[in-house]
């Protein structure tokens, strides 16, 4: 399969970018392409143009402070996985983006482009949701944040508007005792994730964020207090299946056995990942 | 053992090409003036097609049914009785029967155009009632593939005896239903053709990725009614065959049509879609099995009744029967039975033609037995080894007529299974199976044995009937002038490495250096007929005929060496690379050098055939070489998640005599991931309505490096008694006997707690559901 006949355009700046992206009715961003080079070719999208935002400086940024790292869109995984940005802490980012699909995948793949994608499979849904992170969008009338619980709305769908594209991804330092965990269960590595657990207490900020991913949609925030987790108290090592279980089942759509078996497995996996990694 | 004839490991010659990425595909080809073509494919399983409207401005570029009616329908017919042929128009004309079949081909100067044209066609189809389902299929009253046939069955195949003696002496019996999956096989370079007019010679030329370029040529004569020596097929380098290169293609048919009306260039690559969406085509069987056992667990008897999905045609040249005829006549496996009653159905579905895809036949017929070993000793208590031990056909058996009179030409199978078992160290497994895992997983441990039976001929073939039936192997060799040796033979080598192990066995007659023999195959033009590779054939077929060739040639060369040292030819001798005698040795290339540019050195009286032969072989009988084999995987089950891990795995293989070991472990390691692809992953589901669900490798999951364990593999050898130097077949063996082999294991696993799997692929949530179904189940016993 071979893409219909589209217009290529390099952007050389995010105002450039914004305007290609408002003169074409069919115009799709290039960040990466991991996803949009398949459809391409399927034909599942049919673009007139394509705006190639890969080569713009300020995509490929990364800004630390003493509370917050901000990474441009356009950043590799790979970049991630290389340890070439600053760590949030717990060495989190990282150990994340060192299991995202294949190598090949994680040289060409950016964040801005997995999280505008919104899979609920993508690994940086899901961590991102753990992480409270802030969506950086840039348009015709300026930058708006929008928090990711806003950002994302559905499976492949988020608040992105027409002539919008993701600036960047603003993601808190993590504090001292933070405990971070991670865990995916997919039919072999690099495949699209089966079930995804991510954690981030966090009590020196107040946070303990523990998310469900790879549903049928949202990724799933979990009711702290249904499972006596929360920032006042000790993350534990394990969390009692039957209320997990029921919590989980309570929240998936359609009864499905295997789903909530593996969704109960990778939350405990999680919170092993969390325990392992020193603090 | 010579350091580079038979036996020897040398590295491969021809993966210096393939290493540095110098091979030459179709793709690779290119022409001047090429165009590229793109199929409009049936986007429903079934239907009447009632109009196509083509656009006015690409009407020019789109050929449809009406265009070819002068090319004729492929039709592969068996002579087996009761078997109903099917005529496979080459673009569908009236109605279409599987998802993907080919409505129109379009024709552009890329292939991004052709497929703009594809979708400016509409066409409209009346939708018939969909078969997906074999079982389905099979029932009286049920929609007709084959509206002429009267129901969907290609083939009914019957081994009848009476069982009654028997099952009144049993002490156990079991019965179960297994079913594997549909799959599509996956080699890394898909198909592709690329055809042209020769003007010059009036000549067609097809470069097409086939296993089989003569059958290829032949079939295009048919179809195309234009006699072979206005054909040319050229198999240049092929990435993987399989099995899915072992037919002819409707799309060589229309690009060879094409290219003799436009007079230009034609290429189709196929994509991966087109391979997942039009070509799944293999594997899909169904049984309804019953094993019997007396108390010390020797199995006495099966009783079986199989179902294989054969798909809406029969492909050219192997037929819808081959696969569901040959369950009937392999079903008994290793085993020495008392008696045996089977009946199968070769059915036809609203699905891709069913190809023979490596261990055809067998991967399905050994899960079914070897799951059914398993159960057997599960219900008598006692270790399913010692059920294999009671039960093996014996050493001191061997020549062995089996029941179905399968002539098993040598070999040790319990010594096989022995040391696979001293090899996984099957009591410490079960020691730690009593210990029991931290981590809550289960360990189990299956095993799985075979016979494959390789390089079947004349006698065989001739009993099927089909389009094709194998005689005499050929090889053409020449000395040139320099003492080089060229190897030109029919069949093809795409990854089994006859360009090394053909010039090693041309080394054990000749000496020559393996760097000085070039194989040349491939090619109609240059080289001896052949019906191809396939059936774990060449090395037996082709390495006998390169030997008889090469033998004649040492013949012809002691006449001249002899000639030019004045000496009788008794007195001279063929001895590393040169004719040696008392006076003196010459090297072969003086002795080729002299026949072709100086043979006024020689006497008048010299032989005149000179310095090239075409020899024909056959082995001394031509029911098959039966190399065989012993597998056995340990696993680790999660309860939980069905997550599987492949801790161990064990292969104990009896080729014969090995041309070349380490070429021979590759084939049984790349055997051994397509087997764990069809246990674990692989599974073309279609949907009520006949519509594949995967036409990405996203959702047709293929086993990669991660999932493939370091497999230990010990070579038996007991050498064929009727085959040249000893040698069996043994490239399709990897594959056959993992699926059996891991769930074995993972029913050992999950015994205790009453699950047993028997659904192929045995995917995590199989795994979850019937570990749910069995906790659930009073009966404690649930077969998914």
């Amino acid at each position: 399969m071979k893409p219909v006949d589209f217009d290529y355009e390099q952007a050389k700046s995010v105002d450039e970018a914004i305007t290609l992206l408002t003169q074409s009715a069919d115009a799709l961003i290039l960040a990466g392409g991991q996803t949009l080079g398949p459809m391409l070719n399927l034909r599942l999208v049919q673009p007139e143009l394509l705006v190639d935002i890969t080569r713009i400086d300020e995509l490929v940024r990364v800004e630390a402070s003493t509370t917050h790292v901000t990474i441009g869109a356009c950043v590799s995984h790979a970049a991630v996985e290389d340890r070439r940005i600053a760590d949030l802490g717990h060495d989190f980012l990282a150990r994340v983006a060192g299991g995202i699909g294949y190598r090949a995948v994680r040289n060409r793949g950016t964040l801005g482009g997995s999280v505008a994608n919104a899979d609920p499979a993508a690994d940086w849904v899901s961590c991102f949701a753990a992480l409270d992170a802030e969506i950086l969008v840039s348009g015709q009338s300026g930058q708006r944040i929008v928090k990711i619980d806003d950002f994302l709305v559905g499976a492949m769908e988020t608040t992105i508007g027409t002539g919008e594209l993701i600036n960047g991804i603003r993601m808190p330092r993590l504090g001292a005792s933070v405990r971070c965990g991670y865990a995916k269960i997919s039919r072999k590595p690099g495949e699209f994730a089966d079930a995804i657990a991510a954690i981030v207490h966090d009590p020196d900020r107040g946070c303990c964020r523990v998310v469900v991913g790879a549903t049928d949609g949202l990724p799933l925030l979990l009711d702290n207090d249904a499972l006596g987790l929360g920032p006042a108290v000790a993350l534990p090592a394990v969390l009692d299946p039957g209320p997990v279980r029921d919590h989980l089942a309570w929240h998936m759509p359609v009864p499905d056995l295997y789903r909530l078996n593996v969704q109960c497995a990778v939350l405990q996996r999680a919170l092993a990942d969390a325990h392992a990694f020193p603090s | 053992m010579s350091t580079h004839g038979v036996g020897a490991s040398v590295l491969r010659k021809e993966d210096d090409r393939y290493l540095r990425g110098r091979g030459e595909f179709v793709g690779d080809i290119q022409l001047a003036g090429t165009r590229h073509v793109a199929f409009l494919r049936s986007p429903v399983a079934h239907g009447y097609l009632r109009n196509a409207s083509i656009p006015n401005e690409c009407r020019q570029q789109v050929f449809v049914a009406d265009d070819l009616a002068a090319v004729a329908p492929i039709r592969a017919h068996s002579t087996l009785p009761g078997f109903k042929s099917s005529d496979q128009p080459v673009l569908a004309s009236g109605k279409v029967r599987h998802v993907g079949e080919l409505i129109a081909m379009c024709v552009a100067d890329t292939r991004a155009e052709a497929e703009d044209i594809v979708d400016a066609i509409g066409v409209e189809i009346e939708e018939l009632p969909v078969l997906s389902d074999m079982l389905a299929a099979r029932e009286a009253g049920a929609p007709l593939v084959h509206e002429e046939w009267g129901d969907n069955v290609f083939l009914t195949t019957d081994f009848e005896q009476d069982l009654d003696p028997i099952i009144a002496r049993a002490a156990a019996s079991v019965t179960r239903t297994i079913r594997t999956a549909r799959q599509s096989m996956s080699p890394l370079e898909g198909r592709g053709v690329l055809a042209r007019w020769d003007s010059r010679l009036e000549q067609l030329v097809v470069y097409t990725s086939t296993q089989q370029p003569h059958i290829v040529r032949t079939g295009l004569s048919e179809c195309l009614g234009i006699e072979h020596a206005r054909i040319r097929v050229v198999a240049p380098d092929v990435g993987g065959g399989f099995g899915y290169k072992g037919i002819l293609l409707p799309e060589e048919i229309c690009l060879a049509w094409a290219a003799i009306k436009l007079g230009h260039p034609l290429k189709w690559l196929e994509d991966r879609r087109e391979n997942l969406i039009a070509s799944s085509n293999c594997r899909e069987h169904h049984y309804t099995i019953t094993v019997y056992g007396d108390a010390n667990g020797k199995l006495l008897a099966i009783d079986a009744e199989a179902t294989v999905d054969a798909g809406a045609y029969s492909s050219y040249p192997f037929s819808a029967c081959l696969e569901a005829a040959q369950v009937v006549s392999i079903l008994p496996g290793v085993y020495d039975l008392e008696g045996y009653r089977c009946r199968t159905y070769a059915v036809a579905t609203n699905k891709p033609p069913i190809l023979p895809y490596r261990g055809v036949a067998r991967c399905g017929v050994c899960t079914a037995l070897e799951l059914m070993v398993d159960a057997l000793a599960r219900e008598l208590a006692i270790e399913p080894t010692e059920v294999r031990f009671q039960s093996l056909i014996g050493p001191e058996q061997m020549p062995f007529n089996n029941i179905t009179s399968k002539h098993f030409d040598s070999g040790d199978y319990p010594e096989s299974l022995r040391q696979v078992i001293d090899t996984i160290d099957l009591d410490s497994i079960r020691s730690r199976q009593q210990r029991g895992e931290a981590d809550g997983r289960r360990i189990g441990i299956g095993f799985a044995m075979y016979t494959e039976q390789g390089a079947h001929g004349t006698t065989v073939y001739a009993n099927w009937g089909i389009p094709m039936v194998p005689g005499h192997e050929q090889c053409t060799a020449r000395l040139t002038p320099d003492g080089g040796l060229e190897l030109r033979i029919g069949a093809h080598s795409h990854g089994q490495g006859l360009e090394t192990t053909l010039a090693q066995v041309a080394h054990e007659v000749l000496g020559i250096p393996l760097e000085q023999t070039r194989l040349i195959h491939g090619d109609t033009a240059i080289t001896p007929y052949s019906t191809g590779t396939w059936g774990s054939r060449s090395m037996v077929m082709s390495g006998g005929a390169v030997a008889c060739a090469c033998d004649e040639l040492a013949r012809r060369v002691l006449r001249i060496g002899a000639n030019l040292l004045q000496c009788p030819v008794e007195a001279v001798r063929l001895k590393d690379g040169a004719v040696q005698g008392a006076a003196g040795s010459i090297q072969l290339a003086e002795i080729s050098r002299t026949w072709y540019l100086k043979p006024q050195e020689l006497d008048t009286e010299a032989d005149p055939a000179g310095l090239e032969v075409t020899a024909g072989y056959k082995p001394e009988r031509d029911s098959g070489t039966f190399s065989y084999a012993t597998h056995a995987a340990v696993i680790a089950v999660d309860p939980l998640t069905g997550e599987i891990e492949l801790l161990d795995y064990v292969i104990a293989e009896d080729g014969g005599v090995l041309v070349n070991p380490m070429i021979v472990d590759g084939q049984i390691l790349g055997g051994l991931a397509q087997g764990i692809g069809t246990a674990l992953f692989e599974e073309m589901v279609y949907s009520t309505d006949g519509q594949p669900q995967a036409s990405t490798l996203s959702e047709y999951l293929l086993p990669g490096p991660t999932e493939v364990p370091d497999a230990q593999i010990i070579h038996l050898e007991t050498p064929s008694p009727y085959t040249r130097f000893g040698v069996k077949g043994i490239g399709e063996g990897g594959c056959i006997a993992p699926p059996a082999a891991i769930t074995n294991a993972i029913n050992d696993a999950l015994r205790a707690i009453g699950v047993e799997l028997s659904v192929l692929p045995v995917t995590p949530r199989r795994i979850v559901e019937a570990v749910a179904a069995a906790s659930d189940s009073s009966l404690g016993k649930v077969t998914t």
